[in-house]
């Protein structure tokens, strides 16, 4: 019973929240709570909180009024699945860069000096923001036959907010090994590349793994926002924007791709958790039976 | 969105003794070794600036030199100052309010392990999920001519680090301190107070740092997904669309400060919570 | 067979100390930590270093090893420089904490040592197989450390200290986080096992009966700056039965220790 009861209290919860929305709905009036013109409490008229019914069935239906449209689930996950490999290439992208930088700086003490502090400066610089920008000037980049397309701008930003948390978690997990190992391996005659990939490598996991969730989810924030941005066609962001636009007259409809952002999210965790899983044995501690 | 700071990246380095099992009299002196640490990144950011205003001579007039971007800041820095006003005021009220709730969510959930896998699916969905994706939701529920769904994009931005940090807070109490507590027969009250709370408190902290700049960013961007034509992000849109790069990099420039005077605050306060201990 | 300690002339000792000292920090803040060492070690002899917390037995053990460097004077092992000694891997060494690597089993902690060092892959499962057997943990040999006892934990690391059938064991308390009674166990296995492989052994404890029951000769320190103030050769030989321990014997040569740490001698009950 123990081992099922979070499961079983967790459905209870999504049901609890259905529940709370429908019951809102009933018995709130259509406007909210309105304060001083200020809307405290959300409106429950038909454009702003549909019928979570009216929601799973436009979904069902075709996304537009074209002869060729398809579901607008169908067309749901479509966007989902480029969304999602763009933001995992972005992930990819930034975990290899991240671990790059924190070697380096595990090995260098200059370089961490050097580095860290703008490694930490990067994260306050919103690329998001930049992203229109950064478009527009990369898409000038010819090498040979090899042109720029907007989709990597997109993967460009999602590696920029990936690779911060998994080179400060890298760098933390490099210099977490006991002095007693590290010891060993001078011991053993062991140099840094050796006792690095020995030792310190397989330390770092337990610090790696949050970082790399952490990655995920900014590297799927970002490419969602990215799509936006730089106006990528056939992605969930831009999706979202144009069933939004539609929102008086097709209410239900931009909760789909919301939804399949959510779904995003969760996938790229969920990958995550499985990496995690096959590194099971890296995450043991010394500690005694 | 800076997770951890240099300090707990360099403390977790430990410096040499982590780095190298030679420990003992180092070659550097100590004061050496501060003006390295000082003068490194201070010599790779003038050097990393140098070359962007050479490289800028050679490339086409999209990608403007830091020299012309500091003139444009300055020159619009009235416009600038209102923009950031506007986001950096959804984003305080939504870090409040986001941090509020976490608070209060997080002290019911250490109590009541139930709770906590009750709404253990919403919280899962909203640590890992694009906010900024939602924000339309919140549009279309509140009044789209308000910033009210921007403040509540922040707000949840906000409420995911701080619930998870200060739940972990709440939950380490040294086992000898919850001893000692059950000695003194002290009541459920006293105990939270004089051991709970207090051992929760750098955690609190540490999740409000890293909500900090969650937030700024989550206003900002919340701003492409609809709502009132005002704050950085709707700014640095306008200026592209008017092919105006040097004014768009100097809002972005206004965006970092913000991001920054956020963290710092935050920073401080926490290194003023916790002067005082020993232990991380 | 390769693992076998080699027979060495008699005259190049195990370890020579000349005038080693060792100061931490600088100018105000400098920790004299060790003063002015010499010592001799043979091959095949058991050595024990004690003294108070702070007297420098540790660091004296790490200047061997090679893991720091001495501020002055000499280490040789096996006539040769410490570095060299360490690159050559003349000697193994076993920490208080067992320092497992916790991600690897006891096999693959075991075979830590001789993957390192290129020894092919038949060759190191026998060689993990009769060291995990050694120590009488051959049933636990695919057990990861978080499953066995700190006991248990210590005689891995005791096994992988002797992986490479070294000549010198380097020993920094390592029952030193061990009941009692596990002590005891440990210490007559480690007896038998140096007896065994002959190799000399440099041992840091802070007890007395155990140095006592263990060494050939105890080397007594003082507190910081570290000198030697004294050895007492403890004639037993190399058999040590646990009846060691309630020979009256002992129980002179643990008051000689005691006696030796205190500086003054002691005065017994009776005398009074």
């Amino acid at each position: 019973m123990r081992r099922v009861r979070p499961w079983l209290l967790g459905i209870a919860g999504i049901l609890l929240l259905a529940l709370l929305w429908e019951g809102y709905k009933a018995v709130m009036p259509v406007e909210g709570w309105v304060v001083n013109g200020v809307t405290i409490l959300p409106r429950t008229s038909p454009q702003a909180m549909p019928h979570i019914w009216d929601i799973v069935a436009r979904a069902l239906e075709p996304e537009t009024r074209a002869a060729t449209a398809l579901p607008l689930w169908v067309a749901m996950l479509k966007a989902a699945a480029l969304t999602l490999g763009l933001a995992g290439a972005g992930w990819a992208i930034g975990v290899a860069v991240g671990l790059l930088l924190a070697t380096l700086m595990q090995r260098f003490r200059t370089a961490e000096s050097a580095l860290l502090p703008w490694v930490i400066l990067s994260q306050t610089v919103p690329l998001i923001a930049l992203a229109p920008i950064l478009k527009r000037s990369l898409s000038q980049v010819h090498i040979g036959a090899f042109t720029w397309q907007g989709w990597m701008s997109v993967a460009l930003i999602a590696a920029y907010l990936a690779f911060f948390p998994v080179s400060v978690g890298a760098l933390r997990g490099f210099g977490s090994p006991e002095k007693a190992h590290l010891d060993l391996m001078r011991a053993y005659g062991m140099g840094w590349w050796r006792t690095f990939l020995k030792v310190r490598v397989p330390a770092s996991v337990p610090h790696l793994l949050p970082a790399l969730r952490l990655a995920a989810a900014n590297a799927v924030v970002g490419a969602v926002v990215a799509e936006v941005s730089t106006g990528l066609d056939g992605g969930i962001g831009r999706m979202i924007i144009t069933s939004a636009q539609t929102g008086s007259a097709d209410p239900a409809r931009m909760w789909t791709p919301i939804i399949g952002a959510v779904l995003i999210g969760l996938v790229a965790a969920g990958i995550v958790g499985i990496i995690g899983a096959a590194l099971r044995r890296y995450r043991r501690r010394e500690a005694t039976a | 969105m800076p997770a951890a700071s240099s300090r707990s990246a360099r403390s977790a380095t430990g410096g040499s003794s982590a780095r190298s099992a030679t420990g003992g009299s180092s070659a550097r002196s100590a004061t050496g070794d501060a003006l390295l640490r000082l003068a490194a990144p201070i010599v790779f950011g003038i050097v990393a600036l140098g070359l962007w205003q050479l490289a800028v001579g050679a490339a086409d007039a999209r990608t403007p030199s830091p020299f012309g971007i500091g003139a444009r800041f300055g020159a619009q820095f009235g416009a600038i100052w209102s923009a950031s006003i506007g986001t950096a005021t959804n984003a305080l009220i939504g870090l409040v309010v986001g941090t509020l709730v976490a608070v209060v969510w997080a002290l019911l959930c250490a109590n009541a392990r139930w709770l906590e896998e009750l709404g253990n699916p919403l919280v899962t969905a909203l640590s890992v999920v694009p906010l900024v994706s939602l924000a339309p939701v919140f549009y279309a529920m509140f009044d789209s001519s308000l910033q009210t769904g921007r403040i509540i994009v922040a707000a949840i931005a906000a409420f995911v680090p701080v619930f998870f940090n200060t739940l972990r807070g709440l939950r380490t109490v040294l086992p000898i301190h919850r001893d000692l507590m059950r000695a003194y027969a002290a009541t459920g009250w006293q105990a939270a107070r004089t051991v709970t709370l207090p051992g929760a408190l750098p955690f609190f902290f540490t999740g409000i740092r890293i909500a900090s700049s969650i937030t700024v960013i989550s206003a900002l961007v919340a701003e492409y997904f609809g709502g009132p034509v005002t704050g950085i992000g709707n700014a640095i849109t306008t200026a592209v669309s008017s092919s105006d790069y040097a004014l768009a990099w100097a809002y972005v420039l206004g965006a970092i400060l913000t991001g920054l005077v956020f963290y710092v605050v935050t920073y401080v306060l926490e290194v003023l919570a916790t002067r005082h201990r020993t232990t991380e | 067979m390769r693992f076998d300690t080699k027979e060495l002339p008699e005259a190049v000792p195990a370890v020579r100390v000349a005038g080693a000292s060792k100061t931490f920090g600088r100018k105000a803040k400098a920790v004299r930590a060790l003063e002015a060492i010499d010592l001799d070690i043979r091959a095949g002899e058991f050595v024990s270093l004690i003294g108070p917390s702070g007297c420098g037995k540790s660091t004296l053990l790490r200047l061997i090893a090679d893991l720091d460097r001495p501020s002055a004077g000499s280490i040789e092992v096996f006539g040769k420089p410490a570095a060299q000694a360490r690159l050559d891997q003349e000697y193994g060494i076993a920490f208080q904490q067992a320092g497992l690597l916790p991600w690897r089993t006891v096999a693959g902690n075991l075979a830590l040592p001789l993957e390192l060092h290129g020894v092919p892959h038949a060759e190191r499962n026998e060689r993990v197989e009769s060291l995990a057997s050694l120590v009488g943990l051959a049933d636990f040999i695919d057990h990861y450390p978080d499953q066995l006892s700190g006991g248990m934990q210590q005689r891995v690391a005791i096994a992988r200290a002797l992986a490479e059938g070294p000549r010198l064991l380097l020993m920094d308390e390592p029952f030193g986080a061990l009941d009692e009674m596990t002590r005891e166990r440990m210490q007559a296995e480690l007896a038998r096992i140096a007896t065994a492989t002959g190799a000399a052994v440099v041992f840091v404890t802070h007890s007395i009966p155990e140095a006592v029951f263990l060494s050939d000769r105890v080397v007594v320190m003082s507190p910081r700056p570290g000198r030697i103030t004294g050895i007492i050769d403890v004639p037993f030989g190399d058999e040590r039965p646990e009846l060691l321990r309630e020979d009256p014997a002992y129980f002179e040569l643990v008051t000689a220790v005691r006696e030796a740490l205190h500086g003054t001698p002691v005065v017994r009950a009776e005398e009074v």
